[in-house]
């Protein structure tokens, strides 16, 4: 990638240009929520449901697309989360990986 | 509109797991930036412009190939598209903030920062701008230095997988997804999405499995009748959840 316009490089021609679609993107569902006068209850039903959703998609493919040892921090992680606090669910998921893939899972 | 110290240094702390998971994709960042033909310069502000981590990875992917410049930037957006739902989403929760600090805020709304924030929301605990920026700054600065540091020094951590470090990002989502099993239809809406996002990874390819899965799961949200707990452990709790254990 090579050339200049208004003196400045094509790559931070891009740079600026993909930070201005990702800013448009974080803004633009709040923007177009708000010209509502109220939200309806089917719109505000999905939008609860927007962070159970997306977080497991975050969590799923890893989760399954990987070895043993990821397979059962998981489900450690899982049995941990019923019972303690999001830091220690953490350092235990933590432990438990580094362990697992010690012990040749 | 106020400013409280006390909640920006709370929301400092709540970063801690998001900086010591993602400062090896900061760092990765820098290293293949460099690689990939961009200046030490290029790569920093990429970092600080964009802010997003798999779009920079598509980006600096990109710039590799002789590729025109509208479509790595077509790409940034494409990757970036599901925070469209995330701000319509935690926007709604805002009350707290003014326009321009709204304004503010909706640049640092990556995938960690809108989890954390809907969880506050979900303990019903106030998102305020303090609160959201001490979390913001904490994970962008240092963000934004790993990608010099690895833009400067090439891959410093060799071997993250010995360290676990690379399956963190996942363990830590996965504890913030058990914080909302609350909700109207959790269960539905998590195995859909699993269902959905473990499909589209396969059939489309990363980053559509986020929005394809998340798209599954609020379906079911939306055709399900609403205001039927199917949580049959827990009495429907008034206001956010009880810990186990409390």
């Amino acid at each position: 990638m090579s050339g200049e316009f208004l003196g400045i490089s094509a790559i931070y021609w891009i740079i600026i240009a993909g930070a201005l679609v990702t800013y448009a993107a974080r803004f633009g569902g709040h923007l177009v929520l708000s010209r509502f006068d109220s939200i309806p209850p089917r719109v505000d039903a999905a939008l609860n449901a927007v962070p159970a959703a997306v977080i497991t998609t975050l969590v799923a493919p890893a989760a399954v697309s990987n070895g043993l040892a990821e397979g059962i921090t998981i489900l450690i992680v899982l049995a941990a989360g019923l019972r303690f606090p999001l830091m220690a669910i953490f350092g235990i998921g933590w432990v438990a990986i580094v362990a697992l893939r010690a012990a040749g899972l | 509109m106020t400013f409280d110290r006390r909640e920006f240094l709370a929301g400092m702390r709540a970063s801690l797991p998001v900086v010591v998971s993602a400062a090896p994709f900061g760092m990765l960042f820098g290293a293949l930036a460099v690689d990939n033909g961009l200046s030490v310069g290029e790569a920093v502000a990429m970092s600080a412009a964009v802010y997003g981590g798999a779009s920079q990875m598509v980006g600096i992917e990109l710039f590799g190939h002789d590729i025109a410049p509208w479509m790595i930037v077509f790409s940034i957006f494409a990757v970036n598209f599901r925070h469209v739902l995330y701000s319509a989403s935690i926007g709604r929760h805002m009350q707290l903030m003014n326009g321009w600090q709204k304004a503010v805020a909706f640049f640092f709304l990556t995938d960690p920062q809108y989890a954390a924030s809907e969880t506050r929301v979900e303990r019903g605990q106030p998102l305020g701008f303090g609160w959201y920026m001490g979390l913001a700054l904490a994970i962008y600065v240092p963000w934004v230095l790993e990608s010099w540091i690895g833009a400067l020094f090439g891959r410093l951590i060799t071997d993250p997988e010995a360290l676990g470090i690379d399956f963190l990002l996942p363990i830590y989502f996965l504890a913030l997804l058990l914080e909302f099993r609350g909700r109207n239809h959790w269960l539905p809406v998590v195995i859909a999405s699993a269902i959905g996002s473990v499909a589209a990874i396969h059939l489309v390819g990363s980053p559509w499995h986020v929005s394809l899965g998340a798209l599954c799961g609020i379906a079911v949200a939306v055709l399900l009748p609403p205001k039927a707990p199917l949580d049959l452990d827990e009495p429907i709790p008034a206001e956010g959840h009880m810990e186990a254990g409390e």
